[in-house]
């Protein structure tokens, strides 16, 4: 209990470091009245601008009135678009998640299955293509895949619509974009976890005491390889995340990350901050599911932390 | 909030673990060729390129590379919308994101080092606060943070290598500081400062040298990656802006004629990933060599 404390209290000291440092580097960075308005825009207009929203207040209070919001619940107003910013990152969000769940599906259903085999079958050819695979998946960045498929299915073969929303055709090609990297990353981490598990003294043990091959794998290596496993699916909400940036811009699908890139461009404050929390909250939740698995499958982890 | 990703040990040889005092393995050669020959070029892109990488030949609008129909030879690599020689530009491109991530990671290296050092020497509150940076670091991805802070680069490469130093240094202050507080309770730390050095001379003269090789492995590892990071920003239009050329900008702007210029995009898109290959097979195997640990 004390540890999930500590970890609680850790994980909101640093959302407040993500919430000020946005905050004051958005204001130092640039004037929304101009990227809104126009640099065009007449002296009396920007002042209105500013004075309605705030901007023309000490830096200070400005921070005290947007953290005493926050508290509230209440995320600020998008300038741009004359809607809550909560709302607006909702709706975008939506869109996001429809292409992030399926990759993060296809990911783990693929990788864990292609890297236990690849242990278990070490030097076959589904080993080798595991591993050069997982190569390519680190090396060839999300943009160069997606254009890549784009030139393949899109303009080739004709097969599939290479930009826009609306049907679910759209989102074949920025789904499998954000799925094979991510596959090729879990398959060779699922490998690697598992060959090292199987090389240790209990593997043989529990076959020495008359298991079958199948049951050895499944109750003796299996658990053991998770640990490793879980915490690399962890680090790939991020990673993730920030495909998503690339891959909504690529293929014009109207996801938060384009949202976040046309906010910072517009010096959308609560927007851009509002992207942040999240990604931040989203982040800090993984991590801290991650630690919660932790415990139930490692019960090592369990007495320690209890002790 | 969670330490960085175990990476477990490949107790199997990947292709050709290497032994002491033997050439490296072949692909690892093959990766140093390639890595040699790019740095090469940045230094002589200056001199090599045959027109200036933003001379226009309008009428050699979109001609495509050597062995297809209607190249031009004198653009062995192509041309443009523009008609800008494409071999110029890579060149030109090469320099610039090879500039641009060598200087970000020493600047990630130099910030990580030194936080490291610093919660390693004063402990207490020290520590707990680069903690707490190295915790919100973590928790946002480097893309997502870039793309937020970028408008601060305007359109200042030196602002945006600065940007990229941020990228990664919260694994080297992670990795500095836990092997400065171990080098603590060894001998010599202690018996330089029983001798009267100074602590920034004990960390810089004793210390530094003791954990450079792990640093420099993690420096490598770093390197591709923000390749990467630089690349992505600048196709998304945010990072090195036009007329100045990064492979990534290459990519990005080359992307709008896919269809009718594929060469334009599969150029830089390959020596991308060529570079960043042979720069993490070179960093893997000096992680297998000297340090596994990391």
């Amino acid at each position: 209990m004390r540890f999930f404390l500590t970890r609680l209290l850790r994980a909101a000291v640093t959302l407040a470091v993500i919430v000020t440092f946005a905050f004051f580097v958005l204001r130092l960075s640039g004037d929304p009245a101009i990227t809104i308005l126009g640099t065009e825009a007449d002296a009396a207009a920007l002042e209105a601008f500013r004075t309605a929203w705030g901007l023309d207040r000490p830096l200070w209070v400005q921070y005290a009135t947007y953290v005493q919001a926050l508290l509230q619940g209440d995320f600020g107003q998008s300038m741009r678009l004359d809607q809550g910013a909560m709302h607006l990152v909702a709706e975008r969000a939506l869109a996001t998640f429809t292409l992030t769940v399926p990759a993060l599906a296809i990911t783990l259903a693929v990788g864990v299955p292609a890297g236990v085999f690849a242990a278990l079958h070490r030097g076959s050819a589904v080993d080798r293509t595991v591993m050069i695979a997982a190569v390519v998946g680190f090396t060839v960045p999300s943009f160069i895949m997606a254009l890549v498929l784009i030139l393949v299915f899109a303009v080739e073969l004709r097969l599939l619509p290479s930009t826009g929303s609306g049907t679910w055709q759209h989102a074949i090609l920025p789904v499998v974009t954000l799925a094979l990297g991510g596959t090729a990353a879990i398959a060779r981490f699922t490998r690697s976890a598992m060959v090292e598990v199987l090389g240790q003294p209990y593997i043989p043990a529990a076959s020495a005491k008359g298991l079958i091959w199948p049951i050895v794998v499944r109750r003796h290596a299996l658990p053991n390889a998770a640990i490793p496993v879980v915490t690399v699916v962890g680090f790939m909400i991020g990673s993730l995340a920030a495909g998503t940036v690339i891959v909504e811009s690529i293929f014009s699908w109207p996801g938060a990350g384009r949202l976040l890139i046309d906010s910072v461009a517009n010096r959308d404050y609560a927007v851009v901050q509002t992207i942040l929390l999240l990604v931040g909250l989203m982040m800090v939740l993984a991590n801290l599911t991650v630690d919660l698995l932790y415990g139930w499958l490692d019960p090592r982890i369990r007495t320690e932390r209890a002790s | 909030m969670t330490a960085p990703a175990p990476r477990p040990a490949e107790p199997d040889p990947p292709v050709g673990r290497p032994s002491e005092g033997e050439r490296p393995p072949i692909m690892i050669r093959i990766a140093l060729a390639w890595i040699g020959a790019m740095v090469l070029v940045a230094f002589v892109a200056g001199f090599l390129a045959p027109y200036p990488h933003t001379a226009l030949h309008l009428a050699d609008r979109l001609s495509p590379p050597l062995p297809f129909e209607g190249a031009n030879p004198a653009f062995p690599l192509g041309t443009d919308e523009l008609g800008r020689d494409v071999l110029s530009r890579l060149m030109v491109a090469i320099r610039s994101s090879l500039l641009i991530a060598f200087a970000a990671t020493l600047i990630s290296a130099a910030i990580g080092v030194t936080l490291g050092f610093l919660s390693a020497h004063f402990r207490g509150w020290v520590e707990a606060v680069v903690m707490v940076l190295v915790d919100a670091q973590a928790a946002v991805p480097f893309l997502i943070l870039a793309i937020a802070v970028i408008a601060f680069a305007g359109n200042s490469v030196t602002v945006f290598a600065l940007l990229l130093g941020l990228h990664g240094w919260e694994r080297i202050a992670r990795i500095t500081r836990g092997m400065a507080l171990s080098a603590q309770e060894q001998g010599y730390a202690a018996a330089v400062a029983d001798l009267g050095a100074k602590p920034t001379r004990i960390y810089i003269r004793h210390i530094l040298p003791n954990i450079l090789s792990t640093v420099i492995v993690a420096m490598t590892l770093n390197f591709p990656e923000i390749i990467l990071a630089e690349s992505g920003l600048s196709f998304l239009g945010l990072g090195v802006q036009p007329p100045d050329a990064s492979l990534g900008n290459l990519v990005g702007l080359g992307r709008d004629y896919i269809q009718a210029a594929p060469w334009l995009i599969l150029w830089p898109a390959a020596i991308i990933v060529t570079t960043t290959l042979s720069v993490s097979l070179v960093g893997d195997w000096l992680r297998d060599r000297f340090d596994s640990t990391l």
